[in-house]
């Protein structure tokens, strides 16, 4: 699968090696050269330093060529953006938004963005965990971290 | 009519002050403390602290009788979604943003905004004007046939002069509606001859334009 993955952050660069391991084609695009050290020794995948809401930029990551594409940058708008560049400029079939804002996260659900908003996932899960006392998570995601050998 | 400027920078308060003193209600609204303290002082109390994107924000700042909402920061993905969450949370009639890189205007029209603006464009354009001899300047677009409005002006080294309208190897969906000749505008007709000076004035769909540029560009000698 060819993933292009915007931002190289902790959420970013974790994403980009899980999907690297897994044997996918993955692309980083980040606008700091600095942020791929998070991506460690063991990623052989592509970097391309850029804005990811240039088309020029996103053109030189593949994208034309992407089966997914996935927004995890710091700033909701510029996740938005990047977004909606590859859903509607250049078709991209599966496109995946972190959005910490949970309105803004809902609105662009709407308009047929897969958006994660991590602040009410997160919020939701240690509420259960607070009053219920069951951890909602299936299965242990930290294990699939650690076993990466950071 | 009730105007609300997202982004409280150069643009935004000289907008804000030349709308204000032709009588409109105006709300600017700026992220930076500092920043609405120096407006305010300037204009009084027409300037509110906070994110234009927020929903919240909008909601106080009085979207929903909004007659027109202008999104001029320095970002593009923050004009962007200040536009497309006025729209969608507030129902906003008219929504401009401004664009830093001119290429996002085609997108933000297909993403629903009504009006960009992006000085980049239009200070390029006023130097090709300046240097270029035989350029195409837009002059307007046709939103929604994609179609655009130039004009070229005829010097004497242009390959089309004394060549007349049926002769010009036009690229297809583009039309000469216009010569301003001694400045006055005549209806050419396929025999019209081109002369020194004139400036013609054509439809083209903006695809077709580079075609259009091969036609009128001045080889170098």
């Amino acid at each position: 699968m060819n993933i292009v993955i915007l931002g190289c952050g902790r959420v970013g660069s974790t994403l980009a090696r899980m999907m690297f391991k897994d044997g996918h084609n993955v692309t980083v695009i980040d606008l700091q050269g600095e942020a791929f050290r998070r991506l460690g020794p063991r990623y052989k995948g592509n970097r391309i330093i850029g804005n990811g809401i240039d088309e020029d930029v996103m053109r030189r990551a593949g994208i034309e060529n992407a089966d997914v594409f996935v927004a995890v940058t710091q700033g909701d708008n510029r996740n938005i953006m990047a977004s909606q560049i590859a859903q509607h400029v250049f078709h991209v079939p599966k496109v995946i938004a972190r959005i910490y804002d949970p309105v803004r996260a809902d609105r662009y659900r709407q308009l047929g963005i897969t958006t994660l908003c991590t602040t009410t996932i997160a919020s939701g899960l240690i509420r259960d965990f607070v009053t219920r006392d069951e951890w909602g998570l299936k299965r242990d995601y930290s294990r699939d971290y650690l076993e990466m050998n950071v | 009519m009730y105007i609300i400027i997202v982004g409280g920078g150069n643009v935004g308060y000289y907008l804000g002050k030349q709308l204000l003193a032709a009588r409109h209600e105006v709300l600017i609204m700026e992220k930076d403390r500092q920043r609405c303290r120096t407006i305010s002082e300037e204009l009084g109390e027409v300037v509110m602290q906070g994110d234009g994107c927020e929903v919240a924000m909008q909601t106080e700042a009085g979207f929903g009788r909004a007659d027109v909402v202008v999104a001029v920061t320095g970002s593009d993905d923050d004009n962007l979604v200040v536009c497309q969450m006025a729209k969608m949370e507030h129902n906003v009639p008219r929504t401009i943003s401004r664009v830093n890189d001119p290429r996002n205007e085609k997108l933000f029209h297909q993403l629903g905004i009504d009006a960009t603006v992006s000085s980049t464009k239009i200070i390029y354009n006023l130097i090709e004007q300046e240097v270029g001899g035989g350029e195409v300047i837009p002059l307007a677009a046709l939103n929604r046939g994609n179609i655009e409005i130039v004009e070229v002006e005829i010097g004497a080294k242009s390959p089309v002069l004394n060549k007349t309208i049926s002769s010009l190897a036009l690229p297809e969906e583009a039309l000469v509606i216009s010569i301003i000749r001694d400045g006055h505008a005549i209806l050419p007709s396929g025999d019209t001859r081109i002369q020194l000076d004139d400036s013609i004035i054509a439809l083209v769909n903006a695809d077709r334009e580079p075609q259009l540029r091969e036609v009128f560009a001045e080889r170098a000698e």
